[in-house]
């Protein structure tokens, strides 16, 4: 325990901590948005790295799991607002697991902020924008993460 | 598994190779397992660029391909076609986006290259485990439903079937004809809206491939693009047009005086009623709830006079089920409520009118017979004042959006008003004039030179009944000065707002509606008039506040991709559909309860997709606990491999 806050004190006054994320972002919406940032020419930090899955709803907790297994800081779910789902109601399906796997982090005790949903539209690339640099900007302070990653 | 992999990495230009060192993506790529070839190049979807890709597939024996490029909505369907004509399945082509999400949001080439990396071996890692697909064919129904009856409803009905389709043309009002019918003159050429309109309601009644159901809304739609089950209730119809004479005998004893809506509640109207003489279908109308009550019959009067037997208080209202290939929504607009508009009075003084008002007293067949009289004491009025956005392009109060139509038809009231009475005087405060169109500029320009229509540009903070007449606070910015003006009536260009069917019909289609509640179409530019839901178009002022000749053209437009759809024998669904393990699945029935298509039901035991019904959105696989059920080509195993590569594995 004590040694973890050491790595971490260390990460952040060096600096160089840049968390490693996965953003699942769904393909309509989310992926769009992301799409637009990149249309708008926005910037953000290079941290996420996206996989675009057909819907929110898809994401099972395994996925968010093994993400922080196979070495994840950070773990990202964007998918369409609710009620806008292109599919009518995943979404809905997903709010409800991700709330799940809030409550199983936080059993587990992995940091609940490690994980994120968020709702972006195919016309809010700002948005996205915000999101990656936010989430980024609120890992940087956890440091690494090491609980579920695998011991390789 | 041995797989042969091609990897091609797209400069684009340099819009991608600026930011990201597309050699060494190429380059490390080239390393991994599988990838029997990698390349870069300068216009990757350019005619060398595709050649280059299907000399490879031909000369390496690919199996499968990356093309880590722009975005897969730009060109993964290129891509797949070139892999297609090298001879692969095209389901083994996979797009890597590294333009949109990587080089275009990054300036610095030291992180941006290995993301591009990560989201290239993510894609290899995806397709080597791609199975080969092929479209499923799926019949189609060439018939059409057309919901909402106004001109765009109607247009939309005539074309389709002038083009040889059947159509269902659901209205829920008594009588076709919208908005439009409502109208007195038409701007830009003053052409009469009856005029126009009427011929087209009469065309729509006779044509023998239309079934009009009016007084009847959709209940519900299931099923798909092609193939749509779809449930039209309709209100009993207590007088039977067939029967009716339009005789007027009944109106003459219906004790019951409501509001008519038809002439936006300036006049009333009995229970028993015709909408205006010209509706279609050409029949007296019963309304119920008006009614003194028909369970039991309380009064009884119009049957009694009924010369024709066209009344019959027993029929009961009624659903149809009809199979559709596509829909048009066609479900117009409202104006926005002056019950909002505080300091407009919010509806509460008689002399304020809104525009739809306004055209019913310039109309022939309007409550006055044409001649503009003030509904509080039907006296000519000489000072008139136009208000235009009212409740239009104001983020803080009432709506953002400019709803494009006010400036033109206040010009045409304030024309109207001015030809009509002589010795009155039109005042028109605006904030600016938007007058894009044939002939608009001129139009509006006449009204103010010819028809001395004064114009101020500025708002009004207030309009309040003083001394028998209406006190307007405003201010000319162009002076400077504040204005105020005794008026003796008031007419409001409220906003367009998407009509309250709109919102009932977009939810029973399951169709988007955009942040201001109007249909959402698919892409803004490139779509303007499909929804995102396959089969199903959009049409009219329900997509967005428009003008007659701009729906006329929507209408047309949505009947062409209509036509486009319903013209191929089969339609082409996507293959990448839920499939089940059945070694795994237990029969937990899970999936069937989360999937929003009901493509899932149990068969043996076992979940069973339907792959006509399935969409592929996976919320079946993300809800399955034991991993039993997979979307194809984006496998759970799939996803882990990608989460590896991402995480630089
Ligand atoms: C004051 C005013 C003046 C205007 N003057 C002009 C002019 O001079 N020139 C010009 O070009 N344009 C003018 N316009 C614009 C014109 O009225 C519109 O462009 C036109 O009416 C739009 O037609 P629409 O069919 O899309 O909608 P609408 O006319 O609103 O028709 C929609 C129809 O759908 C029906 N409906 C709605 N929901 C449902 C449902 N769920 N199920 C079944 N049916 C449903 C409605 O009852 C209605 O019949 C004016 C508009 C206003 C407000």
């Amino acid at each position: 325990m004590a040694e973890a806050v050491e790595v971490r004190k260390v990460a952040q006054e060096s600096g160089e901590f840049e968390p490693k994320i996965v953003a699942f972002l769904c393909k309509w919406c989310s992926s769009a948005g992301s799409d637009l940032a990149g249309v708008s020419r926005l910037q953000y930090p290079s941290n996420a790295v996206p996989i675009t899955v057909p819907c929110s709803g898809s994401v099972s907790p395994i996925y968010i799991l093994s993400a922080f297994n196979k070495g994840a800081d950070g773990v990202l779910v964007s998918g369409c607002h609710p009620g806008d789902c292109h599919y009518l109601k995943g979404n809905f399906f997903a709010r409800r697991r991700i709330y799940l796997v809030q409550k199983l982090l936080q059993f587990i005790g992995v940091e609940p902020n490690r994980f994120r949903m968020s709702w972006v539209s195919a016309a809010e690339g700002t948005k996205y924008a915000q999101v990656i640099a936010d989430f980024v900007k609120d890992l940087k302070p956890l440091g690494p993460h090491g609980k579920l990653g695998a011991k390789r | 598994m041995t797989r042969r992999t091609g990897v091609f990495v797209c400069h684009c230009g340099t819009n991608i190779a600026a930011t990201v060192d597309v050699k060494k993506v190429a380059a490390e790529l080239g390393q991994d397992e599988g990838v029997v070839f990698s390349n870069d190049y300068v216009y990757m979807c350019s005619d060398p660029g595709q050649q280059s890709v299907i000399n490879a597939i031909k000369d390496h024996d690919l199996d499968s391909v990356v093309i880590s490029c722009c975005s897969p909505t730009l060109h993964e369907k290129t891509f797949r076609d070139t892999s297609a004509a090298g001879g692969m399945n095209p389901f083994q082509c996979e797009i890597a986006n590294i333009r949109e999400q990587c080089a275009w949001v990054h300036k610095d080439k030291a992180k941006a290259t290995p993301k591009a990396i990560k989201i290239t071996r993510a894609a290899v890692k995806r397709v080597r485990r791609n199975e080969s697909l092929t479209p499923i064919g799926v019949p189609v129904t060439r018939k059409v439903m057309v919901i909402g009856g106004g001109i765009a409803g109607i247009q939309s009905a005539l074309d389709l079937a002038n083009a040889g389709f059947e159509v269902v043309l659901v209205e829920k009002q008594a009588t076709i004809g919208g908005h439009m019918i409502q109208l007195s003159e038409t701007f830009p050429t003053l052409d009469c809206s009856q005029c126009i309109l009427s011929p087209k309601m009469v065309e729509v009644s006779k044509n023998p491939r239309i079934t009009l159901m009016t007084s009847s809304e959709v209940k519900s739609v299931s099923g798909f693009v092609g193939n749509f089950k779809v449930k039209v209730h309709s209100k009993a119809p207590f007088v039977d047009p067939e029967k009716c004479k339009l005789c007027d005998d009944c109106t003459p004893v219906c004790p019951v005086v409501v509001p008519n809506e038809y002439d936006l509640n300036l006049t009333g109207r009995r229970a028993i009623f015709i909408p205006y003489a010209q509706a279609i279908p050409a029949s007296y109308t019963l309304d119920e709830e008006a009614c003194l009550g028909l369970n039991p019959v309380v009064c009884g009067k119009c049957k009694e006079v009924c010369e024709a037997g066209a009344i019959d208080y027993d029929v009961k209202p009624k659903v149809t089920e009809y199979e559709i290939g596509a829909i048009v929504a066609a479900t117009g607009f409202d104006l926005y409520d002056k019950g909002y508009l505080a300091e407009y009075g919010r509806g509460k003084y008689p002399d304020v009118l809104d525009g739809l008002q306004f055209e019913r007293l310039c109309s022939a067949s309007g409550p006055t017979g044409g001649q503009v009289l003030r509904p509080s004491d039907q006296k000519e009025p000489k000072n008139v004042v136009f208000i235009q956005c009212s409740g239009s392009r104001d983020p803080e109060n009432h709506c953002a959006y400019c709803s494009k139509i006010c400036c033109m038809y206040t010009a045409k009231h304030a024309t109207l008003y001015q030809h009509k009475v002589h010795d009155g005087q039109a005042y028109v405060f605006y904030i600016d004039i938007r007058s894009g169109g044939k002939g608009y500029e001129e139009f509006v320009q006449r009204s103010m030179e010819r028809d001395e229509v004064i114009y101020l540009r500025g708002r009004v903070s207030k309009v309040y009944p003083s001394k028998g007449k209406l006190k307007v606070m405003g201010v000319d910015t162009l002076s400077g000065k504040n204005v105020e003006i005794d008026a003796d009536m008031v007419v409001l260009a409220q906003a367009m707002v998407p009509s309250k069917g709109t919102a009932e019909a977009a939810k029973t289609l399951k169709i988007g509606r955009d942040k201001d509640g109007f249909l959402a179409e698919a892409h803004p530019k490139l779509r303007p008039v499909e929804s995102v839901t396959g089969g199903i178009f959009l049409a009219g002022a329900a997509q967005g506040p428009k003008d007659i000749p701009e729906t006329v053209c929507q209408a047309s437009a949505a009947v062409s991709k209509v036509i486009q759809l319903l013209s191929k024998p089969e339609l082409e669904h996507s293959p990448t559909v839920a499939k089940v393990r059945d070694s795994h699945c237990t029969g937990c029935e899970m999936c069937v309860d989360a999937c929003p298509f009901e493509a899932i039901t149990l068969v043996n035991g076992k979940a069973h997709v339907n792959e006509v019904l399935c969409e592929g959105c996976g919320t079946c696989a993300g809800t399955c606990v034991r991993a039993a059920i997979d979307v194809k080509n984006v496998t759970q195993l799939q996803i882990h491999e990608m989460i590896s590569a991402c995480m630089g594995g």
